[in-house]
C-alpha cells in the first residue's frame, strides 16, 4: 500500500512536468490548430540558457526568470519568422517545418553545448521542510512551481484585457480582427507564452533526467498522451491529462509494464485515445460539415 | 490542389517526345547505376548501396504520404521490422540470403495493413502524432527481454554477408550491390505502374479530396489501408536490404532518427515523386558523412535547415523543381513560336 502510494504521488510529480508540456502543447494548438512537434526541443535549448546563466554565477531564480524571457522571444520569433509563412500551408507542411525545427534545435544544441549529460541544479534545497517521505524536496517544489504557474496562466487568460484578445484572435480570427485585435501578434505571444511554459517544465524536469540535447524526446511524447489525454483543444483538460498520465505512467512502470515499455505505454494511450474518444477525456466532440 | 502534390507525375503528364526523353534519362540512369560499383572501390561501394535501399524506403515514404497524403512520421518501425525478419529467416530458419527480403515484404505488409486499419480512424495531424509515438517507442520495444532470443537483445546480431557467385569478376560488395539494385528496379517499376494507373488515382484522389472521392466510390478505408501496407512493404524490404550489405543489426541501428531521415529525404527529393526519391536517398546517404567533419551534431541540424528550408522555397522537392523549370522552359518555347508566327 504504502508502495503504490509512493508510486502515485511521484507519479504526480513527473506528471506535473507532463502537464506543462501538454498545456504549452494546447495553447498552440488551439490557436493554429498546428501541433508543436518542437516543443521539447525549445525547451531543451532553453534549459541549455539556463544552465549557461547559472555556471556564470547567476543566482537560480534570476537565471530562471531570465530563461523565460529567453524563451518566450525564440517562440516569438519562431512564430513570426518561421511558422507565420506556414498559416495557410497544408498539414503536412506544417508537420514538416516542427520537424525541421525539431531536427535543427536538436542538432544545434549537440553542435554548440555537445551531447554529454550535464547535472542540472535543483533549486529546492535536498532536505527542505515540505521534503517528505514520499516525495523529495524536488519533486514537491516541481508540484508547487507547476500548480502556481497554472493559476498565473488561468488568471491571466480569464482576468486581463490581453488575456481576453488572445482567446478571442484564437476562436474566431476574423471577428476579432473586425473588433481591432492584432490577430497576428496574438499568435505570436502565445507562441512565446507557450515556449515559456515549456522552458519551465525543461528546468523542472532537468535535474531529474540531466541535461542532454535527448532529454525532452520521451518528456514530449508523455506531453503528447497527456494532451490528448485530456482533449488537445481544452486548456484546462490538458494539466490534469498531464497528472493523469504521469500516475498512469508510474503506477503501469512498476506494476504493468516495467520501466522499459513506458514509451510504448504512451504509444498505446495516444492510440486508444485517438481511436476510441478523439475529444480526450474533457475535449469538445468537433462535428465537421462536408 | 496541396503544395505537395507539386512534384505529381501524374500532373505533370506527358506527350510522346517526352517519352522518348525521359526513356532516354532512364537508360543513362541506369547505366550509371550498372557502371558505378565498378568504378569506385570499398567503402564508397557500400554506400552505392545504402542509397538504393534508402531509396527503397523512401519510395516506400513517398507512396503512402505523398500520394495518399498520408502523414507517417514513423516508418523507421517497418524498416527495424522488415530487418530482424530477415535476420530471423536467415540465422533461425536457415534459408537463403534472397529470400530473405521478400519474406520481410510480406511481414511487413500484414503489420502495415494492421496498422494502417487503425490509423485509417485517423487524420491529418493525430496519424502524424500516432507514427511519432511509433517511431519514439520503437527503439525501446526492440530492447525487449521478451524478444531477446529473437533480436538478440542489446548486443544484436551479425549474420554472414552473401558472398558473390562469380568471385574473379565481381567481388561480394559489388554482388550485394547488384542485387539490390534489381531488386530496387523490380520496385520501382511495380511503383511507377501503380501510380498511374487506378490504385494510384484513387489515392490521390483521396489525398486531394477525401469527401469527393468517397461520393465518386474509392472505398476510402480499404485504399488508407492498401496504401500503408505497401508502404510498409516496401520499408520493410529495404530494411532487409540493409541488414544484408551492413551485416549486422541490433536495436541501436534504429533509432528515432531513422523515421525522422526517411522524411528528410522523401521531402528533399519531392515527397510525390518516383524518381526524386534517388536524389533524397543520396542526400541522406552523403551529406551527413560530410557534415560529421564538422561536428557529430550538424547532420541533425543540417537535416533540419534542409526540411524547413525545403518547404520555405521548394515544397515539391528537387523533382518538383525540375518539373517546374521544365513546365517554365516548356512555356518560354511556347511563346517563342508564337511570337514568331
Amino acid at each position: 500500500m504504502q508502495a503504490l502510494l509512493h508510486q502515485i504521488l511521484s507519479g504526480l510529480a513527473n506528471g506535473a512536468i507532463y502537464a506543462s508540456v501538454a498545456l504549452a502543447l494546447v495553447m498552440i494548438f488551439k490557436a493554429t490548430h498546428h501541433v508543436n512537434f518542437a516543443q521539447g526541443e525549445l525547451a531543451m535549448f532553453s534549459t541549455y540558457m539556463a544552465y549557461e546563466l547559472i555556471h556564470a554565477g547567476v543566482p537560480y531564480w534570476i537565471a530562471f526568470f531570465l530563461t523565460l524571457v529567453f524563451s518566450f522571444i525564440v517562440g516569438v520569433a519562431v512564430e513570426r519568422l518561421i511558422m507565420r509563412r506556414m498559416q495557410h500551408a497544408p498539414e503536412l507542411a506544417s508537420v514538416i517545418v516542427f520537424i525541421g525545427l525539431l531536427l535543427a534545435f536538436n542538432g544545434f544544441a549537440g553542435w554548440i553545448f555537445s551531447f554529454t549529460m550535464k547535472e542540472f541544479p535543483s533549486p529546492f534545497a535536498s532536505k527542505a521542510w515540505y521534503g517528505t517521505t514520499y516525495l523529495s524536496s524536488h519533486e514537491v517544489g516541481m508540484i508547487g512551481v507547476t500548480l502556481i504557474v497554472l493559476a498565473i496562466v488561468f488568471a491571466f487568460f480569464r482576468f486581463t484585457r490581453l488575456g481576453l484578445a488572445m482567446r478571442a484572435a484564437a476562436e474566431n480570427r476574423p471577428s476579432s480582427r473586425l473588433v481591432g485585435i492584432r490577430v497576428g501578434w496574438m499568435l505570436a505571444l502565445g507562441w512565446g507564452l507557450a515556449s515559456a511554459l515549456g522552458a519551465i517544465a525543461g528546468m523542472m524536469a532537468a535535474p531529474v533526467v540531466f541535461l542532454e540535447p535527448n532529454m525532452m524526446g520521451p518528456i514530449l511524447l508523455y506531453g503528447f498522451a497527456a494532451a490528448l489525454l485530456g482533449g488537445i483543444d481544452n486548456p484546462w483538460g490538458a494539466p490534469i491529462g498531464g497528472f493523469l498520465f504521469g500516475v498512469l505512467e508510474n503506477v503501469a512502470g512498476a506494476y504493468l509494464v516495467g520501466s522499459h515499455l513506458k514509451l510504448a505505454l504512451a504509444l498505446v494511450v495516444i492510440i486508444l485515445v485517438l481511436v476510441f474518444r478523439p475529444s480526450g477525456l474533457f475535449g469538445r466532440t468537433v462535428v465537421v460539415r462536408v | 490542389m496541396t503544395a505537395v502534390s507539386v512534384a505529381s507525375p501524374i500532373a505533370a503528364g506527358g506527350g510522346r517526345p517526352r517519352i522518348r526523353r525521359g526513356s532516354l534519362w532512364l537508360g543513362a540512369l541506369l547505366a550509371i547505376a550498372l557502371v558505378g560499383p565498378f568504378v569506385v572501390s570499398g567503402y564508397r561501394v557500400f554506400q552505392l548501396s545504402q542509397v538504393i535501399v534508402y531509396a527503397i524506403a523512401l519510395l516506400g515514404l513517398n507512396l503512402l504520404t505523398g500520394f495518399s497524403g498520408q502523414i507517417s512520421l514513423g516508418n523507421g518501425a517497418f524498416y527495424a521490422i522488415g530487418g530482424y525478419v530477415a535476420v530471423i529467416v536467415m540465422t533461425k530458419a536457415g534459408l537463403p540470403y534472397w529470400a530473405a527480403p521478400p519474406i520481410a515484404g510480406a511481414v511487413c505488409f500484414l503489420a502495415g495493413s494492421l496498422f494502417g486499419r487503425t490509423a485509417t480512424r485517423l487524420e491529418g495531424l493525430y496519424l502524424a502524432l500516432a507514427t511519432f509515438g511509433l517511431a519514439t517507442a520503437t527503439p525501446q520495444i526492440l530492447k525487449l527481454d521478451a524478444l531477446e532470443s529473437w533480436t538478440g537483445g542489446n548486443q544484436g546480431i551479425v549474420i554472414t554477408k552473401p558472398g558473390s557467385p562469380v568471385t574473379g569478376l565481381i567481388n561480394d560488395d559489388q554482388w550485394l550491390y547488384l542485387f539490390c539494385l534489381a531488386v530496387a528496379i523490380a520496385l520501382f517499376v511495380i511503383a511507377w505502374n501503380m501510380v498511374r494507373g487506378r490504385t494510384g488515382r484513387a489515392l490521390v484522389a483521396l489525398r486531394d479530396h477525401p469527401i469527393a472521392a468517397a461520393t465518386m466510390g474509392i472505398d476510402v478505408a480499404a485504399y488508407k489501408t492498401i496504401a500503408f501496407g505497401v508502404s510498409a512493404m516496401y520499408t520493410g524490404v529495404a530494411g532487409a536490404l540493409g541488414v544484408l550489405i551492413t551485416g549486422f543489426i541490433s536495436p541501436d541501428s534504429f533509432p528515432t532518427l531513422v523515421s525522422i531521415q526517411f522524411l528528410v529525404g522523401s521531402v528533399l527529393g519531392g515527397i510525390a515523386s518516383i524518381f526524386g526519391t534517388l536524389f533524397g536517398a543520396a542526400f541522406i546517404e552523403l551529406v551527413p558523412d560530410l557534415a560529421k567533419k564538422a561536428s557529430d551534431a550538424a547532420p541533425q541540424a543540417v537535416f533540419g535547415v534542409v526540411l524547413i528550408a525545403c518547404m520555405m522555397v521548394m515544397p515539391g522537392g528537387l523533382a518538383g523543381l525540375v518539373y517546374s523549370v521544365r513546365a517554365r522552359l516548356a512555356r518560354g518555347t511556347i511563346r517563342r513560336h508564337r511570337a514568331e508566327s
